[in-house]
């Protein structure tokens, strides 16, 4: 059983991401879109624990909410890998479920 | 008619409030940022005396190199540039704001005047009238 989690609010402002964080087990997938992708900007706040998670989730952003937020990809912490909106479906397609902390 | 005027002889009815207008919330989860934009250029444009604060979330506003196309929706940031046409009188940046996002004055579309949290506290009481975005 391996879940898709969705991240979907900035971490500045709300505790979205940590509630994932907490409870994404092991093998699962976080996605994050909107206004979460700020969760993965190098250097910031929220940087250090997505990495601690990394190891044990796999970390995708979606591409065009990157660009339109001006953060070029080598400006993300290490091991996220960018998808399209298709890229979006196959996630979703290839786990038992999605949980959408909004 | 002297009952008109204010105790240094200006009269109040001809004197522009200073406007500051605080700006919180990131460009594109919310309609706040365009809202916001366009109350300030209205003010401007009206000749009154408008300092605009970016800080918490508002700082990813001004950052460069936004790209809405697949999103479909405007970027609007370009628009931050004609601000200074519109003789809007300061543009502020909380600095521990954009500490805390990895982000630097480099990384803004436009320069602006970084201030450190107590000089933003100040800008609440200098102003007359405080508009929240």
């Amino acid at each position: 059983m391996a879940l898709l989690h969705t991240v979907n609010k900035s971490p500045f402002e709300r505790n979205g991401l940590e509630s994932c964080l907490r409870h994404a087990r092991d093998g699962s997938a976080i996605l994050f879109i909107e206004d979460g992708v700020y969760a993965l900007l190098r250097g910031a706040e929220h940087a250090t624990m997505v990495e601690q998670a990394a190891p044990r989730c796999s970390m995708y952003a979606l591409e065009a909410d990157i660009a339109a937020r001006g953060i070029e990809p080598k400006r993300l912490i290490d091991g996220v890998k960018l998808v399209d909106y298709y890229g979006f479906v196959d996630l979703v397609v290839a786990h038992d479920g999605v949980q959408s902390w909004l | 008619m002297a009952d008109s005027l204010s105790a240094d002889g200006s009269n109040p009815l001809q004197k522009a409030k200073r406007f500051l207008c605080i700006n919180r919330r990131a460009p594109y989860g919310t309609i706040y940022a365009l809202e916001s934009l366009e109350v300030v250029l209205a003010a401007a444009a009206f000749e009154q005396r408008v300092t605009v604060l970016f800080m918490d979330d508002g700082v990813f506003q001004l950052v460069k190199g936004q790209e809405t196309g697949a999103l479909g929706v405007k970027n609007f940031s370009p628009t931050y540039k004609a601000l200074e046409s519109y003789e809007v009188e300061r543009i502020v940046v909380e600095r521990e704001s954009l500490e805390r996002r990895g982000l630097a004055p480099k990384d803004l579309v436009i320069p602006v005047e970084i201030l450190g949290e107590s000089e933003v506290s100040g800008l609440f009481e200098s102003h007359d009238i405080l508009l929240n975005f």
